[in-house]
């Protein structure tokens, strides 16, 4: 009988299981940070040396020229430029031009925004602007294929899908290996003038 | 009165027994979000915004710069400096790091390689242009700048 009483409450004592499962979660919320996988998109031109060296003239109608100096103020198609969001319908305007207005772009395909800085302009400046142009692309692609400007950019995130894949081929219009509708942005190496 | 009484005989206590689970719960919650820290990061870091971001899909083939200010002026000066991994680096050191992280890849891969810069707000763009023409030369043109989400309006 002595050992039935012994028996009568066969209990661990887990009131601390509480602390020790804080100390992992304060371990892991000080020892990890939130992975940020997320930023502006670029592919780089080719290597110089290798590329051919060859003059090809653009008529002056085809190229939106976007200028920054060292004191990060722009300059946009010869015009200075306070509000940097005005850029945006301004790309747009240019590309889907059409041959429309004669100081504008013949087509989307060859119209091509050039993005010239100097080695002075901060790097704030330089993503502030590359956002305006690549979102005004964006926008495009996104209205050509009907969906919104998140939309196709979670559309272009995931390629493997091919419902993704062939509406990002409509929105960038690929016929035959080509594309119709290209993001050309060139981004010119930044010139040395202002300290 | 009686009535109160009987109240007062009533057990007050809240039951505590599903708090470790709640904390369990926490604790995953961080663990699955969260990657582990790889390297100590000694430039100045205040990435900026922008409102049109994409994800990157593979993180197996994304290898990382910082570029900014080095926290420790005295030692490092104030001028923005390169880090890669866990040291500074010059601009034309930039093909040697992206061919040993390109090593690092399966054979097939390697061309798919895709750095992310992350680069502080007051670095200037002389500095970043030169690491952008290093990783020409470097046949990685895959290039991501990492910014933050700005609030659209």
């Amino acid at each position: 009988m002595a050992r039935n009483k012994q028996r009568d409450n066969p209990e661990i004592n887990s009131s601390s299981m509480a602390d020790i499962a804080f100390l992992l979660l304060i371990f892991f919320l000080v020892t990890t940070t939130i992975a940020n996988d997320r930023g502006l998109s670029l592919l780089l031109p080719p290597d110089p040396d290798t590329m051919e060296q060859m003059d090809i003239k653009i008529p002056e109608r085809n190229i939106f020229k976007i200028q920054v100096n060292s004191a990060d103020k722009l300059l946009v198609e010869g015009e200075p430029l306070t509000d940097v969001t005005a850029i945006k319908p301004m790309i747009k305007e240019f590309v889907l031009n059409n041959g429309r207005n004669p100081e504008l772009s013949d087509t989307p395909k060859d119209a091509i925004v050039s993005f010239k800085t100097d080695r002075g302009t901060s790097q704030e400046m330089f993503i502030e602007v590359l956002d305006q142009i690549q979102g005004a692309y964006y926008d495009m692609y996104a209205a050509r294929v009907g969906v919104t400007n998140k939309q196709w950019r979670e559309i272009s995130n995931d390629l493997s899908d091919p419902e993704n894949k062939r509406l990002y081929d409509k929105g960038r219009g690929l016929k035959d290996g080509k594309v119709e509708f290209p993001m050309n942005i060139s981004i010119a190496e930044p010139s040395k003038i202002g300290g | 009165m009686s009535k109160f009484k009987k109240k007062a005989n009533t057990k007050q206590e809240i039951p505590t027994s599903a708090l470790p689970d709640i904390i369990f719960m926490l604790l995953f919650f961080f663990m699955v979000t969260t990657v582990l820290r790889e390297v100590t990061i000694n430039v100045k870091q205040r990435i900026p915004d922008a409102t049109q971001l994409r994800k990157l899909q593979r993180k197996s083939l994304v290898s990382y710069l910082y570029i900014g200010e080095p926290k420790k002026t005295s030692q490092w000066g104030s001028e923005p400096r390169i880090q890669a991994n866990d040291v500074f680096i010059e601009p034309k050191d930039v093909v040697l790091w992206v061919n040993q992280e390109k090593d690092k890849l399966d054979e097939v891969e390697r061309d798919q390689i895709t750095i992310a810069m992350k680069v502080d707000k007051e670095a200037k763009r002389g500095l970043v242009s030169d690491v952008e023409f290093q990783l020409r030369k470097a046949n990685a043109r895959k290039l991501l700048y990492t910014t933050l989400q700005e609030m659209e309006e």
